[in-house]
């Protein structure tokens, strides 16, 4: 199933698929390695909107909400790490 | 010869470059601590080397003021400068991707596999000799902390040579770094350690927000207990003790009064000196910034320290972000706040990670305006808190609401949107003790070193200029601000002037004045808001430019005039 990491709820986990927004948003996630078909757990999410952390290999890294809608996970089980 | 440091942030690049050099500089456990380059020396080969430590950056896109500094740096290389990549080893395949755009700009590479020791508790195995041969290039483990691998990474500097690919386009280098990887590392059962779950905990918002809150209160306390133990068992008493004999002596020996005795000795007090209002240059001029400011500074960089080494900081980021967004900032933006009550000058430089000027110049002026640094609640515990803790309640409480409510008016009037948070967090460690040490004596130092000239200078200047009746002229074009709007006396100018140069000499001006409860408070935060110290004022300079400085300023004089008003009004 595909979610956004938004929408993905803490401790699952899956495949990023997409990732949607302007080009210097995407690259400055990939340089801190948030890229596409890389394994990615999200940690937890903030109250009232705030940001996102997720983790991918050994990294925890966090997101503003308006930008981890837009980056989709193909969610599998739970803790497929 | 010259040696370049470069990697991503928070790989340890300044602790390998005290290493190598033997310099002081501040490192800390998060992303973005080094923000300026710093160069030192080293003997390599028997000549003297420059040393640079870039800031870490994540890629060579020139996106941020690091990244453009780090590539300015690149290119203006010599033919027989290198470029040591210090790699998070625990972090291999992303820290690569910085490697090979090195490659991509034929630049002579030798890696740093820092955080060797790290890689063991995590069930990380990595062959290193394969890595070598596949990078071709000189690869070398190191713990900088321990110094582990210093010297072999010293030693093997003359194998480095040009090592150049084709550009690559992103997919194609992850692709070959994803090669790589899959042939040197292995990746182990891990360990689920205290740490991580504490790390975990202070994420999630339902355990994250009351750790937070704890966290805060414990970091106030402790720092009042420390400064007040060593203000009452350690400073004092050694001046009074020790100190007040030599000063008697001295006194009496200048003839108890004249100009000479009153700019050396100060006024005495009921026959005799009084460290605080005697107002000479051995007497209040080393009293204050030794016994009633010097000790809030340590207790507070212990603590900070201990924050940072940790890696707690960047959590307060996270909490904080929804929250920061309404002052058109994002949560990475506290931890320049939270530099800002020991200092302003480090508190604004770091700023230089938040990627607009529009960021920039709302934090930096906040900071300016509303965060008291150690200095300026040296002065209020002081002064203020004399009359009851509630009045220091209410200068701290107008701070905080002015810094909100300023925030939300800046971010509402600046053109421009609050970019997103996008941060790296590290994991945490435990501090060693002389890594703090290290750090917290540094910073003495740079307190030491800015206050003490100031401090005497500004001393020397009042007693001068009050001799020739200049203050009291400024006094009457300036009091009927004073007076009539913020319902203080005429004299309180002198501490509002010499406020320009340091908020701490307050102490000595406005303390024998005789002032009531509510004007004291309404003086205190005044002088705290109306302009940041004349150091805090150089790096605004520095860092925003004249235009955008004199603009900062003007918001900084009517808002203490309207604070100072509206306080006379209300109180």
């Amino acid at each position: 199933m595909k979610k956004s990491l938004v929408e993905m709820k803490a401790g699952e986990a899956g495949i990023i698929t997409d990732i949607q927004g302007g080009h210097k948003v995407r690259d400055h996630l990939d340089s801190l390695g948030v890229r596409m078909n890389k394994k990615v757990e999200k940690i937890s999410h903030m109250l009232m909107k705030g940001p996102v952390t997720i983790r991918i290999d050994n990294l925890k890294i966090a997101i503003g909400r308006g930008m981890a809608a837009k980056i989709f996970v193909k969610v599998g089980s739970k803790n497929t790490q | 010869m010259k040696i370049l440091l470069a990697g991503n942030p928070n790989v340890g690049k300044s602790v390998v470059f005290s290493r190598l050099t033997g310099a002081k500089v501040i490192t800390s456990n998060y992303p973005g601590t080094t923000v300026a380059l710093a160069k030192g020396y080293m003997q390599y080969q028997g000549e003297t080397v420059e040393v640079i430590d870039l800031p870490g950056t994540y890629s060579l896109r020139g996106s941020g003021i690091d990244e453009q500094v780090a590539m300015e740096m690149f290119a203006g290389m010599g033919d027989d400068d290198v470029v040591v990549d210090v790699i998070d080893a625990t972090n291999l395949e992303r820290n690569l991707n910085l490697t090979f755009q090195l490659f991509e700009q034929n630049i002579p590479v030798i890696i740093a596999l820092n955080m060797w020791d790290e890689t063991k508790h995590q069930g990380i195995s990595i062959d290193v000799a394969k890595l070598e041969k596949l990078l071709d290039v000189p690869v070398v483990s190191t713990s900088a902390i321990s110094g582990k691998g210093i010297l072999q990474l010293i030693n093997r500097i003359p194998e480095v040579r040009n090592k150049y690919i084709a550009p690559l386009s992103t997919h194609e280098r992850w692709g070959r770094i994803g090669d790589i990887i899959s042939q040197v590392q292995v990746l182990g059962y891990k360990h689920h350690t205290f740490l991580e779950r504490l790390d975990e905990l202070s994420l999630k918002p339902l355990t994250g927000i009351p750790i937070a809150i704890g966290v805060i209160w414990i970091i106030f306390k402790v720092v009042r207990f420390i400064g007040e133990g060593l203000i009452n068992y350690v400073f004092d008493p050694a001046f009074q003790e020790l100190y007040r004999p030599a000063m008697a002596k001295l006194s009496v020996l200048l003839g108890e009064s004249g100009i000479i005795h009153n700019i050396i000795i100060g006024k005495l007090i009921e026959g005799s000196i009084d460290f605080e209002q005697s107002f000479g240059l051995l007497t209040t001029g080393l009293y204050v910034p030794f016994a009633m400011v010097l000790p809030y500074v340590v207790a507070f960089y212990l603590m900070l320290g201990l924050l940072e080494d940790f890696g707690y900081l960047p959590r307060l980021s996270i909490l904080s972000d929804n929250f920061m967004h309404k002052l058109g900032l994002h949560g990475q933006a506290i931890i320049p706040m939270i530099l800002g009550f020991g200092c302003a000058v480090p508190g604004m430089l770091a700023t230089r990670p938040l990627k607009t000027k529009r960021e920039r110049f709302i934090a930096i002026t906040l900071i300016a305006i509303a965060i008291p640094c150690a200095s300026q609640s040296a002065m209020i515990f002081n002064l203020v808190g004399r009359y009851g803790t509630q009045y220091v309640a209410i200068v701290y409480g107008t701070l905080a609401v002015l810094w909100i409510f300023f925030g939300y008016i800046l971010n509402k009037i600046m053109k421009g949107l609050s970019p997103e948070l996008l941060m790296e967090i590290p994991p945490y460690r435990l501090p060693s003790a002389s890594m703090i040490l290290k750090k917290l004596r540094m910073r003495v130092t740079f307190f030491v070193r800015e206050a003490i000239p100031y401090m005497l200078l500004g001393i020397l200047l009042i007693n001068f200029l009050y001799a020739m009746g200049v203050i009291a002229y400024l006094g009457e074009i300036i009091a009927p601000v004073v007076t009539e709007l913020m319902g203080l006396p005429q004299e309180v100018v002198t501490a509002l002037l010499m406020g320009f140069l340091r908020k701490d000499i307050a102490i000595g001006v406005l303390g024998p004045m005789g002032l009531t409860a509510e004007q004291m408070t309404i003086a205190a935060t005044v002088l705290t808001i109306y302009f940041p110290c004349i150091a805090a004022f150089a790096i605004m300079f520095k860092e925003l430019g004249l235009k955008s400085m004199l603009k900062s300023t003007a918001i900084m004089i009517s808002l203490a005039i309207i604070v100072g008003t509206l306080m006379n009004l209300i109180m």
